[in-house]
This record gives structure tokens, sequence and C-alpha cells, in this order.
């Protein structure tokens, strides 16, 4: 579907210029998912409300110095995943990892590999459809890091390149990917425990062909 | 303690790829953004080799569910105390 009306760019335009019109129209077009990435990122509602509002704030303040070199909505998810991850930090001591020390490469370096593994009963559309589904996909994201779960919601959700992700959660970009297949296969294993079909499982090491130990599968996970 | 394999593929041996290293460049290849001659092999592997087909599709599924998850509504009353706030913020001097 093609946006109606003033593109980001005209509205940032006439924002800068003055025009609180166009401000809030830009608000009022990226408040849901400003508000749905806080609330991801934080797990609770009424921070995710902080900073939603510090995130406009902080807009606000620094529109004249947006330079404009990447999309608005990148910009501001940027400025949304500092917020958050502020929100976090002052959290420390109330969850096991602090923040600042997973935002270190992970220590063995070793990817886990897939351990559930079977089909889905269903496809992403009909899940979708399912109430239970958005609380489902909440808990499993909540299991995961902060720093991981900040990697993969802009890279994979807010569509944030790697470069973009790295710039705006102030790591390496190689830092980023490691996150990213972390992030991904710990939701997948997740995920699959609970709209896998318990009929249609493979075993880690069922190679049709060519069978694998699960020794080699485990050697291998560290390149 | 396991027993260390005898047998290892290296990625464009005659084996073609093997779970670990599909596993290593899972990004890439799901990404779309894997070398097009590891790719190749990455499929090689992927014909024949389930366990990763199936992890491949979980992974791709995974995405899509949080990606397409329609973000939620923000509660009206915060949403009316923020855009009075925003428009408050905007009339002070300096913003």
């Amino acid at each position: 579907m093609q946006p109606v009306g003033p593109s980001d760019r005209d509205l940032v335009r006439a924002a800068k210029n003055g025009d609180l019109n166009a401000f809030e129209d830009l608000v009022k077009r990226h408040e849901r998912r400003v508000y749905g990435l806080a609330r991801r990122l934080t797990g609770s509602d009424l921070d995710a409300q902080d900073v939603t509002q510090q995130t406009f704030l902080s807009a606000i303040e620094n529109l004249s110095g947006f330079r404009e070199k990447a999309a608005f909505s990148t910009w501001l998810t940027a400025i949304a995943a500092n917020a958050a991850l502020k929100v976090l930090r002052k959290r420390r001591g109330l969850t096991v990892t602090s923040l600042d020390e997973a935002i270190e490469p992970d220590g063995d370096g070793q990817i886990p590999h897939p351990e559930y593994i079977a089909d889905w009963r269903e496809t992403p559309d009909l899940l979708a459809q399912r109430a239970e589904t958005h609380q489902l996909l909440d808990v499993a994201i909540a299991e995961l890091s902060p720093i991981h779960r900040a990697v993969f919601l802009l890279r994979d959700v807010e569509d944030l390149s790697v470069r973009e992700t790295a710039k705006a959660l102030g790591i390496g970009e190689g830092n980023v990917k490691v996150r990213l297949l972390r992030a991904r296969l710990q939701l997948r294993e997740r995920l699959t425990r609970v709209f896998g079909d318990g009929e249609r499982r493979y075993k880690p090491d069922d190679h049709a062909h060519d069978p694998t130990p699960e020794s080699d599968l485990q050697e291998n996970a560290h390149g | 303690m396991a027993k260390k394999s005898s047998h290892t593929h290296t990625l464009g041996g005659k084996h073609g790829a093997n779970c670990g290293e599909l596993l290593a460049l899972l990004n890439e290849y799901v990404d779309g953004k894997a070398d097009p001659a590891v790719c190749k092999e990455l499929e090689g592997h992927l014909a024949k080799c389930n366990p990763c087909r199936v992890v491949v599709d979980n992974v791709r599924k995974t995405i899509t569910l949080y990606r397409d998850n329609e973000p939620c509504d923000l509660p009206e009353p915060f949403r009316k105390r923020l855009h009075a706030c925003l428009r408050e913020h905007w009339k002070k001097p300096g913003n």
C-alpha cells in the first residue's frame, strides 16, 4: 500500500521550519511503531510509555541537527532503542545480566545448535490471527538478553541494516551479526517448541543421505 | 567426550556444505546475502538434509511472525498526554 499524503521527508522539512502540525503528523505516523518497539524492548507498558515520550521529546530537541542521511523512521528507531536501553540500564541489579556486560562479545563464541526441529503446524498468517500468538511472541522475546532483543528488533522487525543497527546500538557490525544469529536461533527454538508439529519432528542428526555426527556439528558451529 | 569425527567437509569440497557450515552462514543465507557459490553449496546441503531445511524454514517463519505482528495501539489516555506534552515542549524556547 502506498503511503497517503506527504512523505516523511516533506513533513520533516516542514517541521524543521517550525510547522507543529507537520511534526504531529510524523508522531501520529510513527507512534505505534515506536511504542511497540519500546514495549518489546522493555517488556513493560509503563516503561514503553516513558520511552515513547522520551523519544519524541528528543526528536523535537534534535530535529534541527537531523541531517536526513538516513530515513526519519531509522533515525527515530535509533533514538527509541537508546532510550529503551537507558531504561533497562537503570534497572540494572534487577536483572540477571547487566546490559553493559551483555554488550561484550559472547564469551564462548559458540552458536547454540538447534535442538527442537519440527515443521510448524500452521502458517505464520494463520498463527498471527490468534490472540495467544501475540502473547507467545512477547514471552519468547522477553527471554532474550536486552542487547539480543534490540539487535533482533532493529534488524528483523524495523528493517535497519547491519551498519545502521551497529551505529544505533553503539556496537560493532561483527557483534550485530553474532547477536542476530543467536537471537534468531533462540527465538526459533522457543517458537518451534510451541508451534511445531510433534509428528513432523526431526532429530538434529536425522540426515537423509549424509549423516553428520553431532560432534561434527558442534565443532563446526564455532566457525 | 565426543569422539572426533574422521570426516569433515569443507565448503567447496566434493561433499558440499555441512550442518555446522549452514548454521554459521544462516544469517547470510536467510538474508539473501550469501555469495552465489556458497549459496549453491548450502542449497545442495539443504536438498539432502531435512533438519537443516526445516531450521531455515522455521527461522524465516519466526522473522515473518515478528515482522508482521501488528504494532499495538497506545492506550488512549497516554496518547492524549503524549501529544499535549509534545505540543508544550515544541513551544519552549530553543526547540
